[in-house]
């Protein structure tokens, strides 16, 4: 370290000057490089290591509890922590669970995706421009808002704010089977779990919408707009064609981070491990996540590695998602991008 | 482009000389929904139903507007207008739950806050006058929970993260295969749900240890999954700005490769780092379901030790407190867990604005 200022000199002074300490200096860094670049590519590894060791561990805690027969297990039909009792095997237990999740995460999207996509608009195109920067942020700022304390306000707010709609949808809708059975007097609906989970993914909808949607080239835009169009008319001709696959991914990385959703769904929704559409009861199908900060304090060894198996369940559901998501966003921004603009936009029209 | 122009062309026969809505009229249709929608909550008794009256407002406007306009000015205004309308509603409903939460935080946990709260254990205090006795909340045990636990995390992130970012951006060619499949798995790691990374900590500390092998460190370890793939992004993000004159202008000076980066690269981008770093901090310390999973959960122990036995953070407490409050003290519990929620929220502006703070006070300044 000592030498190696002077090889940071204009004109290689200590190369010319020779002797020892001009060869040290260039071993040292030699050396050094070596070093930065074996750490470097180290940790580069190191993370592949993770991402392998991840399903690995996982993989290992959770195959008892997969392979186990369930009904003479005796971990699993304990009595006294009783939540896996009564089940065959692995996949009658985890699949109301998957059907929960993907229920839940399902109603978020079909309520948070296009509010997003909306403010990812307004910010983009509708803002003025001194204020876009401001309003990007404060959307920003509700990622940073922690889970647990979306979890409380759906029990303070959403909870009795959904009451009487609750009330209302059940008396006039009540024959469609989503609003039916008996309303839940606390509001512990499987609709006030969707809406906070759907509030939860706006910002990460929104923020990559937004990069998107101010990608397109402004002369697209111009020329739209040059030949007559409204502002809507040449959102929907040159932005949206232009951003469509960008839009999908967002989507899903949004249905992503729903699936993984632990506390809105643990805190404001009562679970159980049915498969069920209605939304405003009391009986709910739980999801993976809830279902394992749930019931995770209470359980012994086997049953610990039977919530572990559905959680390995999580990781492959929402490990697919995500590798979709990221797959269409890699594949369109490669080059080549200017045949698949025209196509959907001949479609359209 | 062709097919823009024809659709165009076919939409606009309904001509130039429509007319036109006076500029405000936005404003004036938007005070009117609001108003009508008032007096019909107020006719159902039902004014203080905030949410319901606005949501009526909202969509009164959207059809009153979309109506006036499109008689005045014409069906393709109309759309636009409500378009314009539908657009703006949507970002007012981000607003509201960001507001909402920060104001139902602030409103429970405000009262909580003493300094005997934040520093102190939940206490029990007898009175031997009345023979009464009182608990009195606190959370320091899960303030230093949180302190240990995320800054274990942050010591083994930062640094993984910001070298995989320099081997991303600086070493590797971009065609290199292990480039490629890292980038890309570095993106998917970042949809890791965080319970999933919990029971990966959980799952690696009892084959190692044993079962119940509940501890801050394993915690640490989970949210290390979360942290280290967004300390890439924003790390590769920030290294990407940095011109590439001034690499070469560094080499040309005959400056090893590893110098360069440190002097130059990281030098130049470091307020992009620090940034990323700081917001990567700010995302996993108000995590909850890994370290509950991961550390378990005391009510009232103080452990400051990260290797052994269960600890809590903010997070958690602020969880457990509430959804399964102590019952013989049920009002002090859920008031901890306001209190751990508000100082939660605190936590993280802090550390948004010092984000914010750094990023604009230190940004290398281009041109002198």
């Amino acid at each position: 370290m000592t030498a190696t200022p002077a090889a940071a000199k204009p004109g290689r002074a200590p190369r010319n000057a020779g002797g020892p300490a001009g060869l040290r200096a260039q071993h040292a860094s030699k050396a050094g490089d070596r070093v930065f670049l074996g750490l470097s590519s180290g940790a580069a590894w190191l993370i592949l290591v993770i991402l392998a060791g991840v399903a690995v561990f996982l993989i290992v805690k959770a195959a008892p509890a997969i392979a186990a027969n369930w009904s003479d297990d005796a971990g699993l039909q304990d009595t006294t922590s009783g939540f896996t009792l009564g089940y065959e095997n692995f996949w009658q237990y985890v699949g109301p669970l998957l059907f929960g999740t993907i229920w839940a995460s399902f109603l978020a999207l079909l309520m948070g995706a296009p509010v997003a996509i909306g403010i990812a608009l307004f910010i983009s195109h509708y803002a003025p421009r001194r204020l876009s920067g401001v309003l990007g942020y404060l959307v920003d700022l509700l990622a940073a808002v922690p889970s647990v304390v979306f979890g409380l306000w759906g029990i303070v707010v959403i909870r009795p704010f959904l009451g009487p709609l609750n009330e209302f949808l059940n008396t006039y809708l009540g024959w469609i089977p989503l609003f039916g059975g008996s309303v839940a007097q606390g509001g512990s609906t499987l609709l006030a779990g969707a809406i906070v989970l759907a509030v939860m993914i706006l910002p990460i909808i929104t923020s990559i919408g937004r990069e998107i949607f101010l990608q397109t080239p402004s002369l697209h835009e111009e020329a739209a707009l040059a030949l007559g169009a409204t502002k809507w008319e040449m959102i929907r001709l040159a932005v949206f064609p232009y951003a469509r696959s960008g839009i999908i991914s967002a989507v899903l990385l949004g249905l992503g981070r729903a699936l993984g959703e632990t506390m809105a769904v643990a805190m404001i929704v009562s679970p159980k491990l049915i498969v069920s559409f209605e939304l405003l009861t009391n009986d709910n199908p739980a999801t993976i996540a809830s279902n394992i900060a749930n019931k995770f304090g209470g359980a012994n060894e086997m049953q610990a590695d039977a919530l572990i198996a559905t959680g390995l369940c999580l990781f492959v559901v929402s490990f697919a998602v995500n590798f979709l998501a990221r797959a269409i966003v890699g594949r369109s921004s490669r080059p080549g991008r200017l045949r698949r603009v025209k196509s959907p936009s001949a479609k359209a029209a | 482009m062709a097919m823009h122009t024809e659709t165009i062309a076919l939409r606009s026969s309904e001509g130039l000389r429509a007319g036109r809505l006076p500029r405000l009229i936005d404003l004036w249709v938007a005070a009117g929904a609001i108003a009508v929608s008032l007096i019909v909550f107020a006719g159902f008794g039902h004014v203080d139903y905030v949410g319901g009256w606005l949501v009526l407002g909202a969509i009164l406007y959207l059809v009153a507007i979309g109506l006036l306009s499109a008689i005045v000015e014409g069906r393709r205004k109309a759309t636009d207008r409500i378009v314009r309308g539908l657009v703006t509603v949507a970002f007012l409903l981000a607003i509201i739950p960001l507001v909402s939460t920060l104001w139902t935080v602030i409103a429970n946990g405000i009262t909580t806050l003493t300094p005997d709260f934040v520093f102190g254990a939940e206490q029990q205090h007898y009175d031997r006058e009345t023979g009464e006795t009182t608990i009195t909340p606190g959370v320091g045990p899960a303030i230093v929970g949180t302190l240990i636990i995320t800054g274990i995390a942050a010591v083994i992130s930062i640094p993984i993260g910001l070298l995989t970012a320099v081997w991303l951006t600086e070493y590797a060619l971009p065609a290199n295969p292990v480039r490629r499949v890292v980038t890309f798995l570095v993106d998917v790691m970042t949809g890791i749900p965080s319970i999933v990374a919990g029971l990966f900590a959980f799952a690696l500390f009892t084959l190692v240890k044993g079962p119940g092998a509940f501890s801050g460190f394993s915690a640490a370890i989970a949210l290390c999954v979360l942290m280290i793939p967004t300390m890439v992004r924003s790390s590769e993000e920030m290294i990407k700005l940095v011109p590439l004159e001034l690499r070469e202008a560094s080499y040309a000076l005959g400056v090893t490769k590893w110098r360069t980066i440190l002097k130059v690269v990281l030098r130049t981008s470091i307020a992009g780092l620090v940034t990323g770093a700081v917001l990567a901090i700010a995302r996993v310390i108000g995590e909850t379901a890994p370290i509950y999973i991961a550390a378990g959960y005391t009510r009232t122990q103080f452990n400051a030790d990260p290797g052994e036995g269960a600890m809590s953070t903010l997070a958690v407490v602020s969880y457990r407190n509430y959804v399964d409050p102590d019952p013989t003290h049920p009002e002090v519990t859920q008031a901890e867990a306001w209190g751990a929620a508000l100082l939660l929220i605190i936590l993280v502006i802090v550390l948004n604005l010092i984000a914010r703070f750094v990023a604009a006070r230190f940004a290398p300044k281009a041109r002198r």
